[in-house]
């Protein structure tokens, strides 16, 4: 499992991302990326954080935070798969292959397995519409799913 | 003269296993002790044929395709490093088919060399437009954008020179040009390829824009899903400046111009501009009322810019060739020529760009040869998840803005997905209601409500609970969901939802009822 920083560990560390990024115009994204990047999620701890350092409540900052799908508010699994469930990959099967990688890792969409290994996450598309259905696996990108290919990445993501 | 390889760095193609196919060939070039160089270019968008690789010979590029690492062996055997034939062997791409049939205006560039090479840019015409930018006066910068008829290809189809003529016309101390490449329409990447693939186009196009309306700062909105264009284009960026394209002197002018590449966070709505500019100033992507206008309040309350990638990459043309070159190519109100990008269930699927003007049946049929599954075509949805479903029986509509209003739909980014027989309707029209009640960013009450009970509205249809009466209700709701609504995510979901019941009536009638077991 994902080691959680310790709570004066996020706020130094949160302070010195505000601190890096506070002077761009409209810093609240760019930092809340940065953090997500630094502890693989935005820890509550690190809001009141960022509210003082841009002089926002936090309430606004917990608005900014929620309103995005990309923040989450605990760590993922060592794996992240993200398969598109947009209209061109539903064109070629995607529930099916949706249907297929649930049943073989054993968990829905927005849950990650028990053993800490994946956390499965549906997104509305890729740009990867002439390659449908596609996923996104850690950041690396896999066009025309099929049986061969989701094998591959429930291996990959076990191992 | 060492051999040159080209093979495409671009998502689709990596989707496609390009990376496995360049290790491959780099590796048996190694160990067959020959020197080459591998070029990683963009895509030149003819997906059933990635990865492609090229050869620089003799003669020009020869083109193989689709290549798998299994292929890479056999290639070397047969000589391809000189064009020599093989079963993957395409000949020249420009001779190919798919790729000669386009006219390629603002992706003339693009897929042919390294991305990051300023100089192979150059070499094909980049910078011609900006250098004659520089030398003229905002207001003829801006009346040559107006008369080359360019409308906004994001998909409100809004005259761009004359966006441009507002923010130029707005007193501020500092304006903004704002790059929307927040592409999240399913069936769409002419955005992503352009900026993985020719992004010293688009820098080139806002710099202009930048000229032409007194804005100095501009910043590109890329969504979260494309981290390749996030990472060509900040490294554009950086070659850009170091070039002196951006900067306090844009190519030695007097005029100064900088940008910034900003990254969205999943969040579908954050494409409608004032939700972008609401985002970019770290806000949540909420909707903003217009009046007034981004031209005149737009980022940070300055006069802003807010074009789509296309409309931006598509104006460095406009000024090299003239605002009749461009002008010259169309039919009716749409001018110019769009990257028409077809998606899904299609056998030659990619982005085909072309003058406005081909019905949609000569785009799904003769260019991308029916569906990949050989089965015939049920439906295609034109203009990503808010657009109209259309069925054969309108594929004589023209692709032209007005033709498809006029049918109830919308080109929108010009995103083609198809669809075969299997398709079932009602549950198309209930993932567009499912759809916007995952995305609504719940300003506009028929919106963030409406949509939900869409979707439940649409499942007592498909349990044949009084199908008559919640077929009203479903387009009495998409009625109020269509005028209650500010931007398009309430306002155009309405436009799938009837498509599908309008031409596909058939999928919403109740199942056959079992007959009742004794």
């Amino acid at each position: 499992m994902t080691m959680q920083p310790a709570s004066t560990e996020i706020t130094s560390r949160t302070a010195a991302i505000v601190q890096e990024l506070k002077d761009l115009e409209g810093p609240l994204l760019p930092i809340l990326h940065g953090i997500q990047e630094e502890f693989g999620h935005v820890p509550h701890d690190a809001l009141p954080v960022i509210a003082d350092g841009l002089n926002l409540s936090r309430a606004e900052v917990h608005g900014v935070v929620t309103f995005y799908h990309d923040f989450r508010a605990k760590p993922a699994g060592r794996h992240v798969l993200k398969l598109c469930q947009a209209e061109a990959c539903q064109s070629m099967g995607s529930d099916a292959v949706a249907a297929k990688i649930k049943q073989l890792l054993g968990i829905g969409f927005h849950e990650t397995t028990r053993d800490g290994s994946v956390t499965l996450e549906p997104v509305y598309c890729l740009g990867l519409c002439a390659c449908s259905p596609s996923a996104m696996l850690d950041g690396e990108v896999i066009g025309r799913l099929d049986d061969e290919k989701i094998e591959e990445i429930v291996a990959e993501v076990r191992s | 003269m060492i051999p040159r390889i080209y093979i495409p760095g671009d998502s689709g193609a990596l989707a496609l296993g390009a990376e496995k196919v360049a290790k491959t060939i780099a590796k048996e070039l190694a160990e067959r002790g020959i020197e080459a160089k591998i070029v990683r270019n963009g895509s030149r968008g003819a997906y059933f044929l990635e990865p492609m690789v090229e050869v620089a010979t003799a003669n020009g590029r020869v083109a193989y395709g689709p290549v798998k690492p299994s292929d890479v062996k056999s290639l070397f055997d047969s000589g391809f490093l000189t064009g020599s034939p093989h079963k993957r062997w395409l000949g020249a791409p420009d001779k190919i088919p798919f790729l000669a049939k386009q006219t390629r205006l603002t992706f003339a560039r693009c897929g042919i060399n390294d991305p990051l090479s300023l100089d192979a840019y150059k070499a094909l015409g980049g910078l011609k437009g900006l250098q004659n930018a520089v030398a003229m006066a905002p207001l003829d910068i801006v009346k040559q954008v107006t008369e080359s008829g360019l409308r906004g290809r994001g998909g409100a189809g809004f005259p761009t020179g004359i966006k441009w003529k507002t923010v130029l016309d707005t007193a501020g101390e500092r304006k903004y040009i704002v790059c929307n490449a927040d592409e999240g329409d399913s069936a769409t990447f002419a955005d992503r390829m352009i900026m993985e693939g020719d992004p010293f186009v688009l820098i080139e196009g806002m710099t202009i824009a930048g000229i032409a309306t007194g804005a100095t700062k501009g910043f590109v909105y890329i969504r979260s899903e494309y981290p390749h264009a996030v990472a060509t284009m900040n490294r554009a960026v950086e070659v850009a400046r170091k070039a002196g394209v951006l900067g306090v002197s844009v190519l030695g002018s007097p005029n100064g111009f900088d940008m910034e590449i900003r990254v969205g966070a999943g969040a579908y709505v954050c494409g409608e501009e004032t939700s972008l500019l609401n985002s970019l100033e770290g806000k949540r992507g909420v909707v903003r009322a217009k009046p007034p206008l981004p031209a005149i309040q737009g980022l940070f309350g300055k006069p802003t810019v807010i074009n789509n990638v296309i409309s931006l990459a598509s104006v460095p043309i406009i000024m090299d060739k003239g605002a009749a070159f461009y002008k010259d190519y169309g039919m009716g109100r749409s001018r110019g020529t769009i990257p028409i990008q077809i998606a899904g269930n299609v056998k030659h699927g990619g982005l085909f760009e072309a003058a406005f003007g081909m019905t949609l049946g000569e785009i799904v049929d003769d260019i991308g040869g029916g569906t990949a599954t050989g089965r015939p075509v049920k439906a295609v949805q034109v203009g990503g998840p808010l657009g109209a479903y259309f069925p054969r029986a309108l594929f004589d509509t023209p692709f032209d803005y007005e033709a498809f209003a006029a049918k109830d739909g919308l080109i929108g980014h010009a995103g083609i997905t198809v669809f075969d027989d299997t398709a079932d309707m009602l549950k198309q029209a209930r993932f567009a209601m499912e759809f916007c009640a995952i995305e609504s960013c719940g300003k506009c009450t028929p919106c963030r409500i409406g949509s939900t009970r869409g979707v439940e509205t649409i499942d007592r249809l498909a349990a044949g609970i009084e199908p008559e009466k919640n077929l009203a209700l479903v387009a009495d709701l998409c009625n109020t969901m269509k005028f209650g609504s500010l931007c398009a995510l309430g306002g155009f979901t309405p436009y799938p939802v009837m498509s599908s019941i309008t031409h596909f009536p058939e999928d919403f009638k109740p199942a056959p009822a079992r007959v009742a077991a004794e």
